[in-house]
């Protein structure tokens, strides 16, 4: 597989939230310069974000936002990095990687920047594996290849849906976790990528992520967080365990492992406690829920399971809290909203299509 | 978190020998298992002479104690080949079992030290796994990880582990066609993670370097399935890939934990995959044949210990697949025997 990695630049859009300013991106200068750039930009709308030279970009702030939606705005987070989906929305392209603006460029242990796209890239392009474990990891990488056992009916995988990234530095731990290690730092470099099984959940990070727009786009909301609401810092967890039940039940795959980036801001824990305290409750609700969810085999598209998840999340969560039954409108809105500016998208014929 | 510390008494190492002259194999490794308790079984079908080198604390068994244990008609039935390891994990009283096979050697890491696969299955064996919600920094109980954020805390005590799969460097365990297709494809990639293989997920366990719980999951490993065509090289067997399964669907019921990934072992060149690819491969075959039997196999809560939970799957094998093919029903069969035979040979009560 010495083949170079497609640049995929004319399928592809990069999504960044920002509140502050994207001086990162000249660090990420000779990955990204090739690509279009979809900037959502948080808080203050008359603040003016200067995107470094050079780079292609469609920029849009709260108002361009309240604009192009309308009342269906209501359903796009405001002062959470949450923010992000709507630019997955606007996208009119196949696949988007997302990155928080306090995410740079990482080193492989050989010394050498790592090129975090080429790799989402590569795990996108490559099938996933999630019916049966393979210990030797992603059996599509480079060096690597389906073990002894492995049945053979099942090697030529499904679509990737989804490519969950890592962290190197300031590790992706919840508020408690902080408080107690403040220290603790990732410098761990795990050589692998593998396909989560299927059945099994996890916690989808957002700060570095790539995923098929047209197989999953529309299970990629991040919620209702942040400014009038009562939770933050579960967006992405949020938008991984609805996108992982709907992977599951379409038959796509979704990776995780390689590629690091170098997360170099440690948000305040008691700030983040504040934000996720009701979460870490919740979530004991949550998990069950999700571990439990079946779609009915009438959904074949990802927007009628969405929107069938929706209802569950009302029926079932909104017994937990009023704040799921505003989710779950919420989950509506945003289907519909997505619906209006994609339209025509069969995402049926495109899953079922490549789900062979 | 606290590493467990596991005094070396409750560890045996179990080799079987399926090629006579151990001696390179046991230098090699003693700066690692000469601390330990070794037995090494010796392939029943093996005529020459078994040679180990001395200075280690080891239990030798050859044929003539397997023919007293189970009867000279059984031992090659059971315990021919690589399954003559199964009789040293019947004979074990310790609580922890680490197997290599007799063509590993120690490897080293990427940091260039000699890794100690007794401590990292000890290790793995000994804090707890994770498998009902995945963690993406993998083993959240190795030093420098946790939980990330997202984890349900209700889930962070984890469950104990009972079964440790280790992997391989240069000859990676591959079958026969794969290995022939890449013939100088070597594993050189040193993948620095454990993982927790979640619950109901099935996946391809290697004989080649596990460690297990022989007190939570000794019943449940088991020599069942044996090829008409089976072979003294690994291309040539499924016997682990069989055990292996059922062992998870054991766990999975039980609620306890498989864990993948370090420690590596050094796997030396042993035969030719072509060769081995002009038998008949029965054994890939006969995968296809299983994997919706067992993804489907559902243990009743009756079942509690490992014993139980092995009678009940061979009931399930004899009913399900003994239709499909001879070797499944020989399969149930076997299962229900060993259980038999543990309970005479392999509890506390018999003598060692």
């Amino acid at each position: 597989m010495a083949a170079a990695t497609p640049l995929l630049k004319d399928e592809l859009d990069i999504v960044i939230p920002t509140i502050r300013n994207l001086d990162f991106l000249e660090m990420w200068r000779p990955f990204f310069e090739q690509y279009h750039l979809i900037i959502v930009q948080d808080g203050d709308p008359s603040k003016t974000i200067k995107v470094p030279e050079g780079f292609d970009y469609e920029l849009y702030n709260r108002n361009d936002i309240n604009k192009i939606l309308g009342p269906k705005a209501s359903c796009i987070s405001f002062k959470d990095s949450a923010c992000r989906c709507f630019g997955y929305m606007v996208s009119k392209k196949k696949y988007i990687f997302t990155i928080d603006d306090d995410c740079f460029v990482a080193k492989d242990p050989s010394g050498k920047e790592i090129n975090a796209l080429a790799q989402h890239i590569q795990n996108l392009l490559s099938p996933s594996t999630p019916a049966f474990f393979n210990t030797l990891y992603d059996p599509f990488r480079d060096g690597a290849d389906f073990v002894r056992g492995y049945p053979f009916s099942l090697r030529e995988g499904v679509p990737t849906a989804v490519s969950h990234g890592l962290w190197l530095n300031i590790p992706d731990y919840d508020a408690p976790t902080q408080l107690v290690k403040p220290l603790e730092r990732n410098s761990r470099y795990v050589d692998a990528v593998l396909t989560i099984p299927k059945g099994t959940l996890f916690p989808m990070c957002g700060m570095n992520l790539g995923f098929n727009r047209d197989l999953i786009g529309p299970a990629m909301y991040f919620g209702l967080m942040g400014d009038g609401q009562p939770i933050g810092r579960y967006d992405d967890m949020w938008a991984g365990w609805c996108v992982k039940v709907i992977c599951d039940h379409l038959g796509l795959g979704v990776k995780t492992g390689l590629p690091y980036i170098w997360h170099s801001k440690a948000s305040n824990p008691f700030v983040n406690l504040k934000k996720e305290y009701k979460g870490i409750f919740w979530q004991e609700e949550i998990i069950p829920f999700f571990q439990a969810a079946t779609l009915p085999k009438e959904c074949t598209t990802v927007q009628q399971c969405y929107i069938e998840l929706s209802k569950q999340v009302k029926e079932k969560l909104g017994k937990v809290d009023d704040y799921f039954v505003k989710l779950s409108d919420a989950m509506v809105t945003w289907i519909e909203a997505w619906d209006e500016l994609n339209p025509g998208k069969d995402s049926a014929k495109l899953a079922n299509g490549s789900a062979k | 978190m606290a590493q467990v510390s596991i005094p070396d008494s409750e560890v045996d190492i179990v080799i079987g020998a399926v090629q006579s002259d151990l001696a390179s194999f046991m230098e090699e490794w003693r700066p690692i298992f000469s601390r330990y308790h070794l037995i090494i079984v010796k392939d029943p079908d093996l005529k020459d002479e078994l040679k180990v080198p001395g200075g280690f604390n080891v239990n030798v068994y050859t044929k003539s104690d397997i023919d007293r244990v189970v009867g000279s008609s059984s031992t090659t039935v059971l315990f021919s080949g690589y399954s003559c390891r199964y009789f040293g994990y019947l004979m074990s009283r310790k609580k922890y079992i680490i197997s290599v096979d007799d063509d590993c050697f120690p490897a080293r890491d990427n940091k260039g030290d000699i890794i100690d696969i007794v401590a990292q299955h000890v290790s793995n064996l000994t804090t707890p796994a994770t498998p009902f919600f995945f963690n993406t920094l993998y083993d959240p109980y190795r030093k420098g990880a946790d939980f990330v954020r997202g984890y349900p805390f209700s889930l962070r005590h984890g469950v104990s582990c009972a079964l440790s799969c280790g992997l391989w460097l240069n000859l990676a365990d591959y079958d026969a066609p794969t290995q022939a297709l890449k013939p100088g494809h070597r594993n050189s990639r040193y993948v620095d993670a454990v993982l927790t293989v979640p619950a109901r997920t099935m996946m391809p366990v290697s004989g080649i370097n596990i460690g297990f719980d022989r007190e939570l999951v000794g019943p449940a490993l088991f020599p069942a399935m044996r090829l008409a065509a089976e072979g003294k090289l690994r291309w040539e067997t499924v016997e682990d890939i069989w055990c292996g399964m059922c062992v998870k669907v054991v766990c999975d019921h039980m609620g306890i934990g498989v864990k993948s990934g370090l420690p590596y072992v050094w796997r030396e060149e042993r035969g030719d995959a072509v060769e081995s690819l002009k038998k008949e491969w029965e054994g890939v075959k006969l995968m296809e044949e299983v994997v919706p039997f067992f993804h489907s196999l559902r243990l009743s809560k009756a079942a509690v210990s490992a014993e139980e939970c092995v009678v009940e799957m061979a009931v399930a094998v004899e009913e399900r697949l003994g239709p499909v093919d001879p070797v499944f029903a020989r399969a149930a069969d076997a299962m229900v025997n060993w259980i038999k035979l543990w309970k005479v040979a392999g509890t506390r009560s018999a003598v060692a």
